[in-house]
């Protein structure tokens, strides 16, 4: 009888020292992931921003965020400078627009009065320097920031007139 | 009329569900035999009319009934019969008919299957099985109905997106549904192991097919997917850490620390409350990522806006799904007694650790894809969070976890003699290091994390190599004997090892393509050329060409490479004509050394033509790695222990205790004898 609680008692004293490990081992781990997540997010985390608060929060140059808003309509323009595509264009939320300068080849679905995304940084002359336009691939398709940004600046719904206007045409 | 045939079955699948979902419950907690006996029938019924709904549905697409809205808004009478089956599950509605279709494919594979099952397990399993289906049958008759009809009948459908109109995607969502739906059955037998009080391993070797099932179709399903992002954007990427790909990576790594703690259970009788938790997660991922994807409150634009009763309604299901069973959790788990004990080095331990850092690893792809949500909700703050942030938590998270994984499958149960083992693997993990060091060497010191994964990688695969080696006495005993040794080896063993390789093959492809992979952006004159690696690439000419529903632009592009190599490429860019959208159809020369990738872009001016150009050394590796793997997944599911019938359960369990090293005999020996009893203890 006794034999048996003592095996017993030392079988939960082995139980706890095994939860024990476990809840160390799963802290450790825990915090490693943690630690990682914030290093991680303080280096690559991206703000996303519409013209007008980058042109009102005054952004200084070199800091990485995203700029959304609509492809300001006759603001486009590309050229070649040797064999590199360098193009150039404005992004508008109605209230505001922003210069944006891009060398590569664009996405497909780029096109004047389209939404678009680009992640990049402010030069010292107010132009921003894309390093990656954001290629979606669905002629509808807006991205959320750029949607709530028009609806802030009361651009939505003339964007969708416009578009059910495009739908109009096509049928 | 078909259509409202359709409907009609859906509300008696439904009526079935609430049976099935009621009465074998109350059936359980009375012992009422017929009660309990309900659940096998009206599990096979509600599979039945809900098949039904889906065919129904169907046939409205193939006949393009316009007057169904569903089909107006996202089919068309010009696409090919595949795309107009594929679009069924193309859209929210249609893709939440499949999901419920297939949660009452598994109850009614649950029932047949199952029918050994303990009697109150099996009507629990199947009650609660039925209990998710309900919501899902009220969610899509209440918000969603497939069977809705137009007042006013369009003469043409709006079509559907031309990029998804490719066979690939077509069985892209089927599979990851089939993967999705099948964790229901391990979040059911979870559910109902909380209710009865009590996992064994007779549980647990029920749950971890059903689970591994699962894995493998999700597996499928995630490939399957990648694939079809490599060949068809033209971005020259496999994996972009889309919330929609999130969603369903969430759940496939809780699904694979699942399969790995079910084993623990079922050879140790440990881990119990861990298990069950694990499977209750898993679901909730699946549940999460299905809702998020098909929802789109995290990419597109109108999902709430147009009805937010579906946001509700979503919000208050996942809650009481997931709150409900965290809750019963917390109320019960302490019922589920702990078994075996095992000491701080030792195969649980191993498998622990894989589990840690596998929940750990999916809880940041949760937090990852929720902060731009969360941080816009809290403080109006609006940010991404996209690749560069999982790849960099990835690339540090998962060294340690590859590091064990090799390890831990030399260790032993119960108690590993660690320093034996390291004395056996002092080649491999020789070798190791030396990969780190050439490939240190050939990039000129450059590249430090992509060397060291390349070594871990390699580590990893010689690891899995030598314990296969080990087991069938590769060298110690005549070849001839290793051979058959190597075929005698159980379906499980089979499974384990191709599982690992293939994932460690995978991850030498990973690491390949995206650290060393090549792009070039160039815009290009007809006749000009331009360098890529070894690689001279020149743009003959460009054509226009017409397709069925599109035309497109091609180029004729002249490659020659270093090696003696010549060959013509044909990227395309293709315009659809119902929805006006540019797809780009690249031209990808694939070798087992690595894929060039041509892109051609928009016109530049007169002759000019913007080009993108990528090498992807090593791409294919991933493909093969990641169908070894799924080999491994099917293999271990044939394993005889899994098959129904206890009796030739217990002569595969002897006959390896006999063929084990005789050290390990008497414990395999007594851990076998003592699950016998145990079992015998359940039978009476």
């Amino acid at each position: 009888m006794t034999a048996t609680r003592l095996k017993k008692g030392s079988r939960a004293g082995a139980r706890k020292k095994r939860r024990l490990y476990f809840l160390l081992t799963s802290l450790l781990v825990l915090g490693l992931a943690v630690a990682l997540v914030l290093n991680a997010l303080k280096s690559s985390i991206r703000l996303f921003y519409d013209p007008t608060e980058v042109v009102e929060k005054g952004i200084s140059p070199g800091q990485d965020f995203r700029i959304g808003g609509l492809v300001k309509t006759g603001s486009f323009k590309s050229r070649e400078v040797g064999d590199i595509e360098v193009n150039t264009f404005k992004v508008t939320d109605g209230n505001k627009s922003v210069a944006v300068i891009y060398k590569g080849l664009l996405p497909d679905l780029f096109r004047e009065g389209q939404g678009v995304v680009a992640e990049g940084a402010m030069n010292k002359n107010g132009v921003f320097v894309a390093t990656q336009v954001l290629a979606k691939h669905d002629e509808n398709y807006m991205p959320k920031d750029v949607v709530d940004s028009l609806k802030k600046r009361g651009e939505w719904k003339k964007y969708i007139a416009s578009k059910d206007k495009d739908k109009g045409k096509a049928l | 009329m078909i259509a409202e045939l359709g409907h009609f079955s859906l509300v008696l699948a439904l009526g079935l569900a609430i049976i099935q979902a009621i009465l074998p419950m109350i059936g359980a907690a009375r012992q009422d035999d017929r009660m309990m006996m309900l659940g096998r029938p009206a599990a096979y019924g509600q599979f039945l009319f809900c098949l039904l709904a889906f065919l129904a549905l169907t046939y409205s697409y193939i006949i393009s009934d316009f007057s169904v809205t569903v089909v107006a808004e996202n089919s068309n009478s010009l696409k090919p019969l595949l795309y107009k089956i594929s679009g069924v599950w193309g859209n929210h509605e249609g893709s939440i008919l499949l999901w419920v279709l297939l949660l009452a494919l598994y109850s009614a594979l649950v029932a047949f299957f199952g029918r050994k099952l303990p009697k109150s397990l099996h009507a629990r399993v199947l009650s609660v099985q039925a209990l998710v289906g309900v919501g899902f049958y009220l969610f899509m008759l209440l918000t969603s109905n497939p069977f809705n009809r137009l007042i006013n009948i369009p003469i043409e459908g709006n079509g559907m997106n031309p990029l998804l109109q490719d066979p690939g995607l077509a069985f892209h969502p089927p599979f990851l549904y089939l993967g999705y739906v099948g964790l229901s059955v391990a979040f059911s037998f979870a559910i109902a192991a909380l209710i009865e009080g009590r996992v064994d391993p007779a549980w647990a070797r029920w749950v971890r097919p059903w689970t591994l099932l699962a894995w493998v179709f999700l597996s499928i399903g995630i490939v399957v997917g990648s694939i079809w992002a490599y060949y068809e954007l033209g971005w020259g990427g496999w994996w972009g850490w889309d919330p929609v790909e999130n969603a369903s990576f969430m759940p496939w790594l809780v699904a694979t620390a699942l399969v790995h703690s079910a084993i623990v259970v079922e050879k140790r009788n440990t881990l119990k409350s861990w298990t069950v938790l694990l499977a209750i997660i898993a679901f909730s991922f699946s549940l999460l990522g299905t809702f998020i994807v098909r929802s789109g409150i995290l990419t597109s634009v109108h999902a709430f806006a147009v009805d937010p009763r579906r946001g509700m309604f979503i919000l208050l299901f996942l809650g009481l799904v997931i709150g409900g069973s965290f809750l019963l959790f917390a109320i019960r788990s302490d019922k589920l007694r702990t078994g075996g004990l095992f000491a701080p080095i030792s195969r649980e331990s191993g498998l622990v650790i894989n589990n840690l850092f596998l929940s750990v690893a999916a809880a940041v792809v949760l937090y990852g894809t929720m902060h731009p949500l969360l941080s816009d909700a809290l403080f109006g703050i609006k940010s991404s969070v996209g690749a560069p942030f999982f790849n960099l938590v990835f690339s540090w998270l998962m060294i340690p976890l590859v590091m064990i994984m090799g390890l831990g499958v030399h260790l032993r149960w119960k108690r590993a003699d660690i320093k034996g083992i390291l004395q056996r693997l002092r080649v491999i993990i020789g070798l190791s290091f030396l990969a780190i060091l050439m490939t240190l060497y050939a990039t000129r010191g450059g590249d430090i994390m992509s060397s060291v994964w390349l070594g871990i990688s390699v580590w990893l695969l010689l690891s899995m190599l030598q314990e296969l080696g080990h087991r069938i006495k590769l060298f110690q005993v005549p070849f001839r004997n290793s051979m058959s040794r190597l075929r005698r080896q159980p379906r499980s063993v089979w499974g384990m090892s191709l599982g690992h390789i293939g994932f460690a093959i995978a991850l030498i492809g990973i690491v390949f393509s995206a650290s060393w992979n090549l792009e070039v952006q160039k815009v290009l004159k007809i006749g000009q050329s331009l360098n890529i690696g070894a690689y001279t690439v020149t743009l003959k000419n460009v054509i226009p060409v017409a397709g069925p529903n599109y035309s497109a632009i091609r180029g004729i592009v002249d490659v020659t490479s270093k090696n003696g190599e010549h060959y013509t490429a044909y990227p395309e860019s293709r315009t659809y004509i119902t929805s006006a959208t540019t797809t780009t159809e690249g031209d990808i020369k694939t070798s087992l050394s690595g894929d060039l990738f041509i892109v051609i872009g928009q016109n530049e001016g007169q002759d000019m033509w913007g080009m993108r150009i990528y090498y992807k050394p090593m791409q294919i590796w991933l493909w093969i790695g990641a169908l070894i793997m799924v080999l491994g997944g099917f293999m271990s599911l044939t394993d005889r222990r899994y098959r129904v019938g206890s009796p030739e359960n217990r002569k595969t369990r002897n006959g390896k205790a006999g063929s084990g090293k005789t050290g390990n005999a008497k414990t395999a020996n007594k851990a076998s004898q003592r699950s016998k009893t145990r079992k015998e203890a359940h039978v009476h």
